[in-house]
């Protein structure tokens, strides 16, 4: 753990701009590597060559590598890729924006969202459960807009937000256990969508959110100055001419967009939008434009490894991969924090 | 240059200062003193547009402010809050945050904003610690570099909202002679201060409030003769000559 500290030290200057690019570089590295191994590894080994032979797009297309290939790993490793990605850009924000560390997607309720809707297909309509995502994807949306809606009253100071997330998500809450307790059948699939997961996920699937995920992830990439100059405080920023409310408002949006999209894949993975920023800011400071990019490929490599360990561990038993972000960033995230220099911790 | 009209403003409705007149010159250092609570800050967010008054208008060089945008707004008056948060970042990144009026849509810094924060960490003397991060350094040297960030912002109005407060004496004073060059260079500089010294030492105008009105607006001088310190705050003031300074200073008292 010595490069940890070296980093530490690093990042106290963090100007120094070719260190950056290079973290940048060996994170997208990492991002093709870990992606050529979720591809590779798993219950049936895949050859190298025959991934290469694939992204040709010459293999055969009748072998069962390519079977396996098109239909299981490539669209598990999009999922991990983009959901983990989508995560740690939206906890980025959201800890940034409200100035609370401890901030993560579902603090503006889209996971509480996200998870009645899935509930109430299960539930009542079990004929659609084909769309159980695009249903969560809109449960994650209204739950934020009632969010907004009640923070904007309160003229969205940054407490307000953060106490009308824990409200609704609670109210929600309540009528998923009403549901429950009326429905006890559909607890199973509330377990599997609480705890989360990448199998199963179709190429179809994915279009619609991974849409989302790239726009947001480009809006939120231009917003990285801008986010810099809100973290001086309201007084400060309004001042220098940044309509603050305005910001705070749309890159709520955007994180919402990210975080409902991701959820609506792969059901609540929340642990990454939690850690990854923080991890992020301990390689390269706190400057946001800098920090987007890198907690973005962070979030995917870290998710990618999750999900290799998940299936790779117990085969060919496969672990939810919630399970083993927690079991890994748990500790990971308690190493850091008795690491952590004056002011780590701080959004 | 800077005229407010039968201003009226507060929080929620309620009325914290009440029908203000006063017009502030170029190139003039005002500082505005009062009792906790007399509507000192009000008037200052006011004037930098982070409070709608509840009526009234403000005139800059004889346009409404309120018909500019934000942006515009940022380009013209800057303003230094006396509490804020301080990020993690270093010196020179928050320096060149006072150039965020000036920056096109991709945010990049240009070789003027380059050159303009380098000046005004020279004017502040903080260019030996430009990249350290701003969480390691003093509170006298954090204020110096809030200062220089203001300074970088370059506004014809600079609004300070207690500036020396918390400071060391050698601080306050070099903070206060930081502010006094930019008179020198032009600007309008309005200050509350709570140290009266300072203020009637350094102010070229002292702005008197009391329960959110302007008791009395005048040189330190006027002022002074005119008791109404003395009244408002419940002190003695006296004057004295300090021969070794050529100039004089003001001692208060119970």
């Amino acid at each position: 753990m010595n490069i940890l500290h070296r980093f530490s030290i690093r990042r106290i200057n963090n100007n120094c701009k070719a260190y950056n690019i290079t973290v940048i570089f060996i994170l997208i590295i990492l991002l093709i590597l870990s992606i050529t191994l979720s591809i590779g590894i798993g219950y049936s080994k895949i050859s190298f060559s025959s991934i290469v032979s694939f992204l040709l797009s010459n293999g055969d297309s009748s072998s069962k590598e390519y079977q396996i290939i098109n239909y299981v790993r490539i669209p598990r490793t999009l999922t991990a890729t983009f959901v983990g990605c989508a995560l740690s850009v939206s906890g980025l924000i959201l800890q940034s924006i409200l100035n609370n560390p401890l901030a993560s997607p579902s603090i503006v309720g889209v996971n509480s969202g996200a998870g009645l809707f899935a509930i109430l297909i299960v539930a009542f309509f079990p004929s659609y459960l084909g769309f159980i995502s695009i249903a969560s994807f809109i449960g994650a949306l209204i739950a934020t807009f009632l969010v907004y809606f009640i923070a904007k009253r309160t003229r969205a100071s940054k407490t307000s937000i953060v106490l009308s997330g824990v409200a609704v998500s609670s109210f929600l809450n309540a009528i998923i256990d009403t549901i429950l307790i009326i429905k006890p059948d559909s607890a199973m699939s509330r377990t599997y969508f609480l705890i989360g997961g990448f199998s199963g996920v179709t190429v179809a699937d994915l279009r619609l959110p991974v849409l989302f995920i790239v726009i947001s992830v480009v809006i939120a990439l231009g917003f990285g100055y801008d986010m810099n100059i809100l973290s001086l405080g309201d007084e400060t920023a309004k001042s220098l001419g940044l309509n603050v409310v305005r910001y705070r408002f749309l890159l709520i949006v955007v994180a919402s967009l990210l975080a409902g999209s991701a959820i609506s894949i792969a059901g609540l993975i929340g642990f990454v939008g939690l850690i990854v920023p923080h991890i992020g800011r301990f390689i390269v400071g706190y400057n946001n434009r800098i920090l987007i990019p890198v907690c973005a490929l962070l979030g995917s490599i870290f998710t990618l490894f999750c999900d290799l360990l998940a299936r790779t561990l117990f085969a060919p038993f496969e672990i939810p991969v919630g399970i083993v972000m927690s079991f890994l960033g748990g500790p990971f995230f308690i190493y850091l924090l008795s690491k952590q220099k004056r002011g780590f911790i701080d959004a | 240059m800077l005229e407010l009209k039968n201003i009226s403003a507060g929080y929620n409705g309620v009325k914290v200062i009440d029908n203000i007149n006063i017009c502030f010159e170029k190139g003039t250092i005002t500082s505005v003193i009062g009792k906790n609570g007399c509507g000192k800050t009000t008037l200052l967010k006011t004037i930098g547009n982070l409070l709608k008054p509840l009526s009234g208008n403000i005139f800059l060089d004889g346009k409404s402010i309120f018909d500019m945008p934000n942006d515009h707004i940022a380009k013209r008056i800057s303003f230094l809050p006396q509490s804020r948060r301080v990020p993690n970042v270093s010196v020179y990144d928050l320096v060149m945050y006072g150039r965020f009026p000036y920056m096109q849509f991709f945010r990049i810094p240009k070789k003027i904003d380059k050159m303009i924060v380098e000046d005004a960490m020279e004017r502040t003397g903080i260019i030996r610690y430009k990249d350290r991060n701003i969480q390691e350094l003093s509170g006298g040297e954090q204020q110096k570099v809030y200062i220089a960030m203001i300074i970088a912002q370059n506004t014809d109005v600079i609004l300070l909202d207690e500036p020396t407060t918390y400071l060391d004496i050698n601080h306050q004073f070099e903070i206060l002679e930081i502010i006094k060059g930019l008179k020198e260079i032009g600007k309008t500089v309005i200050m509350v201060l709570h140290d009266l010294n300072s203020a009637f030492s350094y102010s070229d105008k002292i702005c008197l409030m009391e329960k959110g009105e302007i008791v009395i607006y005048d040189t330190p001088q006027v002022v002074f003769e005119s008791k109404e310190v003395n009244r408002v705050f419940k002190v003695d003031c006296e004057e004295v000559y300090l021969k070794s300074k050529m100039r004089k200073q003001y001692i208060f008292s119970l």
